[in-house]
C-alpha cells in the first residue's frame, strides 16, 4: 500500500495538468487563504471591539458556539441552494467556519491583558485607542495568533468539501478516488492535505516568534514557574544594584 | 492641592462607596488614606484622576474641578501608582518609564533618556532598563512603577497600595526611599493603604476611613495614635499605638545615665561586680562586661557580651526603646552622631518619658488609663 501510495506521488503524470499535484494545491491553498483572510477581516476587528469596550461578551460567545455547531457540507449545500454559485457557497462557509477561532483568539487574547496593565495605561493618560494599539494589541497577540493557526488548520482540512461541490482542490483525489476505489490516490490526497496543513502551522509558528513581543515570551515563563523574578539580595540598595549589574552581565 | 468637596460615590448597583467625603490635602505633603478593606479609599483616590465620576460633589486639583479637563489629559499631569505595579510586560522596562512623555509628544530619544534619569533617580541601576518586567523582582518592578508615574514631572502623585504585594523587608526599603524622593521632589501625594504602620510612617496627614466611605478622623500621624477621635479609629490604629508612637518623638527630654566604662583591651582587674560598658580607643561602643566574670576565662573577646542596638542621640524615641530592650545589662545606649558613647537609658525612663509628653499641655489632658 504505502509502495503504491508513493508510486502514485512519483508519478510524473500526476504533476502537471489541471488535475496535476502543483494545480490541486494551489487551488486548495487559494481557498484557504482567502477564506483565512476574510476570517481575520472579520473576526480580529469584532474581537478587538468586544474585548476592549467589553460590550457584548456573552452574545459573542453565543455566536461563535452556534457558528461552530455549523455543518459546513451542509452550509455549503445550503448557501448553494440560496446563491447558485458553489464557488461564493464553498468560501462562505469556510469563512463562516473560520471566523469563530479567530474571534475566540481575538477577544480572549485583549481580556487576557492584566487587569493592572490596563488600568495603568488607563490612568497614566492613554486615550481609547492608545490603550488599544499600545497595549492590548500587543497583549493579545499570542493568542490572537493561536486563534489564526487554529483556523488554518480547520480550512485545510475543510477545504477538502470544496470538491464535493464540484471544485478544485486536494479533496479530489480523495473524492476521484473514491468513487473508483482508488485507494492509493485517495491515501495521497489526505496525505499531502495533512502535509500543507504542517507546513502553514510551521509558517505560522515562526511568524508568531517574530511577532509576539518578547516581553510576553518572557512572562509566560515567568508565570509557569510562579510568580514574579527572584528577589535579589537585599542588605542594602548598592548590594542589590550590585546584584542586578552581576545578573545583567551575565545574562 | 486636592479637595473633596461634599464628595458622594454611588455604584449603579446601589452601593455607596464613599458618602458625603470633605477633605483638603495640602500641596507639597504626603496624605495617607488608611482604613479597613472595602471602605472606599480606593474609589475616593480614583475620583482626584477621573477614573471614577463622583455622583456628588466636585474634586478639585489646584482648584479647577476635575471634570473641567480631558481625562486623558489630566490623568498626564497626575502620576499614578498601583499595587501589581501594571507595568506593560510587552515593554522594556526604559519604555514603560517613558510611557507619559511619549504619550505627551515628546521625541523618543529624549523621552528615553528621562526615563534613564528617572530609574536612577528611584535607585535602580540604568542597566535595568534594556530588561522587560519579567525580568524584574517584585520590589524593583515597583520602583520602576513609581519612575513610570514620576516621569513627566507631575505635580500630584496618587499610589494606590504601591508597596503591599512585596515582603515586609523590602517594603520597608521602599517606604525609605519614597520618603527620601518625596524630600527631593516635594509632590502633593496621596497614597493610600490598609496597613496602619506604613500610614504613620509616610504620611504627613492620615485620613482613617471607616465603612461606607465615611472619614472618621483626619490629623497628623502622632496626633492620630495619641488622641483617636473615636472607638473605631482607637481600635483600628491598635494596641500597640503607644509603642508606633515612639516613632515621632525624640528622646530629647531623657536624662542620660552614666555607667562605668572600660577601653578595649585593658579591662579593670578585678573584674567590677557591675556591668561595665566597653569602649575602642574611638569612644565607640564594643559590647559589655558582665558583673563578676572571672579574669582567667582565656581572651577579652570571649568574656564581652556584644551590645544591643544603638540609639543615636535626636532620632525617634522607639529606637531608645529597642536598645534598652535588646541590651544585655538592660541599659540602652546612647551614642552621638559620630557614634561615640554619651551615656545610657533604661526602658523605663523612655516610658515615663512618653507619659510625660503625654501630660504636656500642647497636647491637651493627660489620657487615662496605661501606656498602650
Ligand atoms: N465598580 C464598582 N461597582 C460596584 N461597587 C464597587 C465598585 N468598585 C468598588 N465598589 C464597592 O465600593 C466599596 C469601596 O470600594 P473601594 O475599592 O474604594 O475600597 P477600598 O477601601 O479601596 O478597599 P481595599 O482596601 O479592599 O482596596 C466596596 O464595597 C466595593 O465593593
Ligand atoms: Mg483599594
Amino acid at each position: 500500500m504505502l509502495q503504491e501510495i508513493l508510486s502514485w506521488l512519483t508519478d510524473p503524470a500526476h504533476w502537471s495538468g489541471p488535475d496535476g499535484i502543483p494545480h490541486r494545491l494551489l487551488e486548495h491553498l487559494g481557498y484557504t487563504v482567502v477564506a483565512a483572510l476574510a476570517a481575520i477581516a472579520i473576526g480580529v476587528p469584532l474581537g478587538l471591539f468586544v474585548g476592549h469596550t467589553g460590550r457584548g461578551g456573552l452574545a459573542l460567545v453565543g455566536l461563535t458556539n452556534g457558528m461552530r455547531a455549523l455543518p459546513t457540507l451542509g452550509l455549503v449545500t445550503f448557501l448553494f441552494l440560496v446563491l447558485g454559485s458553489t464557488q461564493t457557497s464553498t468560501l462562505i462557509a469556510l469563512v463562516v467556519l473560520a471566523v469563530p477561532p479567530v474571534l475566540a483568539g481575538t477577544y480572549a487574547g485583549v481580556q487576557d491583558t492584566p487587569r493592572g496593565v490596563v488600568d495603568a495605561a488607563q490612568g497614566m493618560g492613554m486615550t481609547g485607542w492608545q490603550r488599544l494599539w499600545r497595549v492590548e494589541v500587543p497583549n493579545a497577540t499570542p493568542l490572537l495568533l493561536g486563534g489564526i493557526r487554529n483556523a488554518v488548520l480547520q480550512l485545510v482540512a475543510t477545504t477538502t468539501v470544496a470538491a464535493f461541490v464540484g471544485l478544485g482542490g486536494l479533496g479530489r483525489y480523495v473524492l476521484d478516488g473514491l468513487r473508483v476505489y482508488a485507494y492509493p490516490k485517495v491515501a495521497a490526497g489526505a496525505l499531502l492535505v495533512a502535509a500543507l496543513a504542517v507546513v502553514l502551522d510551521l509558517l505560522l509558528a515562526g511568524l508568531q516568534r517574530v511577532i509576539v513581543p518578547r516581553g510576553l515570551r518572557l512572562a509566560a515563563v515567568t508565570r509557569r514557574r510562579g510568580g514574579v523574578a527572584r528577589e535579589p539580595e537585599r542588605v542594602g540598595t548598592d548590594v542589590v544594584a550590585g546584584a542586578v549589574a552581576r545578573e545583567g552581565a551575565n545574562g | 492641592m486636592i479637595e473633596f468637596r461634599s464628595v458622594t460615590k454611588r455604584f449603579d448597583d446601589g452601593t455607596v462607596a464613599v458618602d458625603n467625603l470633605n477633605l483638603s490635602v495640602d500641596a507639597g505633603t504626603i496624605t495617607v488614606f488608611v482604613g479597613p478593606s472595602g471602605c472606599g479609599k480606593t474609589t475616593s483616590l480614583r475620583m482626584v484622576n477621573r477614573m471614577v465620576e463622583p455622583t456628588e460633589g466636585a474634586v478639585l486639583v489646584d482648584g479647577a474641578d476635575v471634570r473641567a479637563s480631558d481625562p486623558a489629559l489630566l490623568r498626564r499631569r497626575i502620576g499614578y501608582v498601583i499595587q501589581q505595579a501594571g507595568l506593560f510586560p510587552h515593554r522594556t522596562v526604559l519604555d514603560n518609564v517613558a510611557t507619559v512623555p511619549l504619550l505627551s509628544g515628546w521625541t523618543r530619544r529624549r523621552a528615553r533618556d528621562r526615563a534613564g534619569e528617572l530609574l536612577e533617580l528611584v535607585g535602580l541601576p540604568t542597566e535595568l532598563g534594556k530588561r522587560y518586567p519579567a525580568q524584574l523582582s517584585g520590589g524593583q518592578q515597583q520602583r520602576v512603577g513609581v519612575a513610570r508615574a514620576l516621569a513627566a514631572d507631575p505635580p500630584v502623585l496618587l499610589m494606590d497600595e504601591p508597596f503591599s504585594a512585596v515582603d515586609p523587608v523590602v517594603r520597608e526599603g521602599l517606604q525609605d526611599e519614597l520618603l527620601r524622593l518625596q524630600a527631593e521632589l516635594d509632590k502633593t501625594i496621596v497614597f493610600v493603604t490598609h496597613d496602619i504602620d506604613e500610614a504613620v510612617k509616610v504620611g504627613e496627614k492620615v485620613a482613617v476611613f471607616r465603612q461606607g466611605g465615611h472619614l472618621a478622623q483626619y490629623a497628623e500621624p502622632d496626633e492620630l495614635l495619641a488622641r483617636p477621635a473615636d472607638d473605631f479609629v482607637s481600635e483600628f490604629v491598635g494596641r500597640d499605638r503607644g509603642y508606633r508612637r515612639l516613632s515621632f518623638l525624640d528622646a530629647s527630654g531623657i536624662e542620660l545615665r552614666d555607667v562605668p566604662t572600660a577601653r578595649e583591651g585593658a579591662l579593670p582587674e578585678p573584674r567590677p561586680e557591675e556591668w561595665v560598658l566597653v569602649l575602642n580607643a574611638e569612644d565607640r561602643p564594643r559590647g559589655w562586661l558582665p558583673p563578676g566574670s572571672t579574669v582567667d576565662t582565656g581572651s577579652e573577646t570571649a568574656e564581652v557580651q556584644p551590645g544591643g542596638s544603638l540609639y543615636t542621640k535626636g532620632t525617634p524615641m522607639r529606637g531608645a526603646l529597642d536598645a534598652a530592650l535588646s541590651s544585655p545589662s538592660g541599659l540602652g545606649v546612647v551614642v552621638d552622631e559620630d557614634g561615640r558613647y554619651a551615656g545610657v537609658v533604661t526602658a523605663e525612663e523612655v516610658l515615663e518619658a512618653i507619659q510625660q509628653r503625654r501630660a504636656e499641655p500642647e497636647h491637651g489632658e493627660p489620657e487615662q488609663g496605661g501606656f498602650g
